[in-house]
């Protein structure tokens, strides 16, 4: 359905198409005289009837001295001889050439037309593939739409390992903490019973210690000799 | 049909006085009749695919016997005939 503003083509008149030219122009006799003449005057006195009228109207002009003889009826006579002589030798040849012209001429313009054919078909394919491609939009956004969730899970993952690190950090620190804090009250108890056990050595004590063990390494050196 | 739509070769011997009554004779008729003339000839003889001498002869014929009508006065005098 065509919408338009105006109505088209309601008229008689249209210009477009161009109705073609005739093949052949009016029937001429001699180059001439119609053929109407002849037609006309065919009923009344058949086929001879117009030549006996040409002769009969030369020989009016001439006797009564209507038409001269003068220079210039020879000179039109040589001119019309070699105007006759012209056109029966070369009449084809430059009806070819012209034929030839318009005939380029109309292979131009249908060439012009046959582009334009030819390029809106091109048009018109591509279109069509365009809205075939048109279809797969679905396959399109399903993609998009699984790239978005494979986003989401990787950030989502990053940031569970982050907190992860995060809290590991700082169990670790408090697990450091309390080991330095361990460590640190045994090495000070350690020093401070040592520090006790050597302050409460009195060197009474020491005298009598080595005494013992004097008598201890004799009574185990004697224990050795026995057993030896 | 109507007396004054038809063309001339149509019209009878006996109609003709009629015929010429209903024409259009002012000059913008005349220039109408002209082109009328003019175009239905050019249609029919040259403004074909394939013409021949006839469309061009014929002009060249009218205006030979035209040119030689109007020099006809100055043609058939006897000093221009002596001078020959």
């Amino acid at each position: 359905v065509l919408y338009a503003t105006r109505p088209l083509h309601t008229t008689q008149q249209c210009l477009a198409p161009v109705p073609p030219l005739p093949e052949k122009g009016g029937e001429v006799r001699y180059g001439l005289i119609p053929e109407e003449l002849f037609q006309f005057l065919y009923p009344k006195t058949g086929v001879t009837g117009p030549y006996m009228l040409g002769t009969g109207l030369l020989l009016y002009l001439l006797s009564k001295e209507i038409y001269v003889i003068n220079h210039e009826t020879v000179a039109g006579a040589c001119v019309i001889g070699v105007l006759i002589y012209g056109i029966k030798k070369y009449g084809a040849d430059v009806a070819a050439f012209a034929d030839k012209l318009s005939e380029e001429k109309i292979a131009r313009a249908l060439a012009v037309k046959n582009e334009s054919i030819k390029a809106l078909e091109t048009a018109i394919e591509q279109e069509k593939k365009e809205q075939w491609r048109v279809d797969g939009r679905g396959y399109l956004f399903d993609a998009k739409r699984n790239n978005v969730a494979m986003m989401l899970e990787t950030n989502y993952r990053e940031r569970l390992l982050t907190v992860y690190n995060e809290v590991k950090k700082r169990l670790d620190y408090q697990v450091a903490m309390q080991n330095l804090k361990r460590q640190k009250e045994q090495d000070h108890m350690i020093q401070w019973v040592e520090k006790n056990v050597v302050q409460s050595i009195t060197p009474q004590q020491q005298k009598d210690s080595i005494a013992k063990c004097i008598l201890d390494l004799k009574a185990l050196s004697k224990s050795a000799q026995a057993a030896v | 049909g109507p007396l004054s739509g038809r063309l001339l070769m149509d019209v009878r011997l006996g109609e003709l006085p009629a015929w010429l009554s209903t024409c259009d004779f002012s000059p913008q008729g005349l220039l109408g009749g002209v082109q009328k003339a003019w175009s239905s000839y050019y249609d029919k003889y040259i403004n074909v695919k394939r013409g021949g001498p006839a469309g061009i002869s014929m002009l060249l014929a009218g205006y030979c016997l035209l040119s030689y009508g109007w020099n006809y006065q100055h043609i058939s005098k006897i000093s221009f005939l002596v001078s020959l």
